[in-house]
């Protein structure tokens, strides 16, 4: 059960998954609907990037360390109410502690449960290894996620002025697709020096 | 190679074993926790939530009220009233001495270009435009979104009309032969918001008594 890695990841490795090798939005294209709709600002974004990490880490922490013994049929559901509740309280949070952000992004808390990222890790990563691995992993993946949703963010605001499509969800379709032809090409030159 | 990569795909991920006792306790204890969890943080954050909502809408309706004119605290002295958009919205009146003076009215323009603008409009006594403001949107940034821009600058083409100013024909955009410039590009949007506008002083109007009932004291929303 635990053969996912034969060989046992560093600490830097796992971080540096999330971070870069594998940033989810950038690498593997998943959890578009929150990037492209809640990028319209560097706050928006930071602010559900941020909601997004917490709920990642606390989700994958939980299932680390009482997921494990689930039954495989089980887990899907059982995760996914588990983040529901985790997202429920970070919105009340958000709605007590930084009630202004949560008009920018109110609307996208919630639907944190539904971004796969947040289910993906659970089930890939977090169900098959320890608690602080799992941590970390969460950490990784969110940190990834956050700065890609906040930079996206910064970008579209500074464009906005002049140009008024970076505004608009096609604006930001364009601009991630940018960002992620730069990072293969970055790729492409690193294989092939 | 077919026959191969048949068998492995009927190869499920893990043994299929029964659920055991040991999965359903997990469940449980999942369960449990979430339940937890979700009653605890409402429990520490129910009291800081309302406050912030009851400031947002204080806010809200300052913006379309000048403080000076009352002394009761317009945002706990609320009716709910159905003022076109098919629901009850809450309607805040604002009074000074006890007698009424003015009423801030919530209406949704329900053709605004992308989606429903929702306005709020302070209303004096005597049937007086104090403010109008919209508190939320949808419309295309940059465009339609001027309604809302510089805090409402447009929106002060309302300040002091009344029904009988313009009369009742000409209260639209001038595209349509009414009083009110459009804002340039977004006339969609500014007709919603004309409209919209019309509609509150028309419901003003005709429900005046409704809208400054004494207060009902039934213990509910405070």
């Amino acid at each position: 059960m635990n053969a996912v890695s034969p060989d046992k990841p560093t600490s830097g490795q796992i971080l540096a998954d999330g971070l870069w090798w594998n940033t989810p939005g950038l690498a593997s294209l998943i959890g578009l609907c929150p990037l492209l709709a809640a990028s319209r600002t560097f706050a928006a974004g930071l602010a559900l990037g941020l909601a997004s990490l917490a709920v990642l880490c606390a989700s994958n922490v939980l299932v680390s360390a009482l997921g494990r013994g689930i039954h495989q049929r089980h887990r899907p559901a059982a995760f996914l109410l588990l983040i529901a509740a985790l997202v429920t309280a970070v919105d009340l949070l958000f709605r007590a502690r930084w009630f202004e952000l949560h008009g920018q992004v109110g609307l996208f808390v919630p639907l944190i449960v539904v971004n796969c990222l947040i289910l993906g890790r659970a089930e890939s990563c977090a169900a098959h290894r320890d608690p602080w691995p799992a941590l970390l992993d969460g950490l990784g993946y969110g940190a990834g996620f956050t700065l890609l949703l906040a930079g996206l963010g910064a970008i579209r605001e500074a464009l906005a002025p002049g140009l008024l499509v970076a505004a608009l969800p096609p604006g930001a379709f364009f601009l991630l697709a940018g960002l992620v032809a730069l990072r293969q090409a970055w790729l492409a030159r690193r294989r092939a020096p | 190679m077919a026959d191969t990569r048949g068998q492995v795909r009927e190869q499920p991920l893990e043994p299929q074993r029964p659920a055991g006792a040991r999965s359903l306790a997990g469940l449980l204890a999942l369960l449990l926790l979430a339940a937890v969890l979700v009653a605890v943080t409402w429990r520490f954050t129910r009291e800081d939530i309302a406050d912030n909502e009851a400031r947002q809408t204080l806010a809200e309706i300052s913006a379309v009220l000048p403080a000076s004119l009352y002394d009761n605290a317009p945002h706990r002295d609320v009716v709910l009233l159905d003022t076109g958009g098919g629901r009850p919205v809450p309607v805040y009146r604002a009074r000074r001495d006890g007698s009424p003076v003015a009423a801030v009215l919530t209406i949704v323009a329900p053709d605004g270009y992308v989606g429903p603008v929702r306005l709020l409009v302070g209303i004096s006594a005597g049937g007086q435009i104090l403010g109008v403001r919209v508190s939320a949107h949808t419309e295309t940034p940059g465009i339609g979104a001027a309604i809302a821009d510089d805090a409402g600058r447009w929106l002060s083409v309302f300040a002091g009309r009344s029904l009988a100013d313009p009369a009742e024909a000409r209260w639209a955009v001038r595209n349509d032969g009414g009083d009110f410039d459009a804002i340039a590009g977004a006339t969609v949007s500014s007709r919603a918001v004309v409209g919209g506008v019309r509609r509150a002083m028309q419901y003003f109007a005709t429900h005046r008594d409704e809208i400054f009932a004494p207060v009902v004291e039934t213990g509910g929303k405070g």
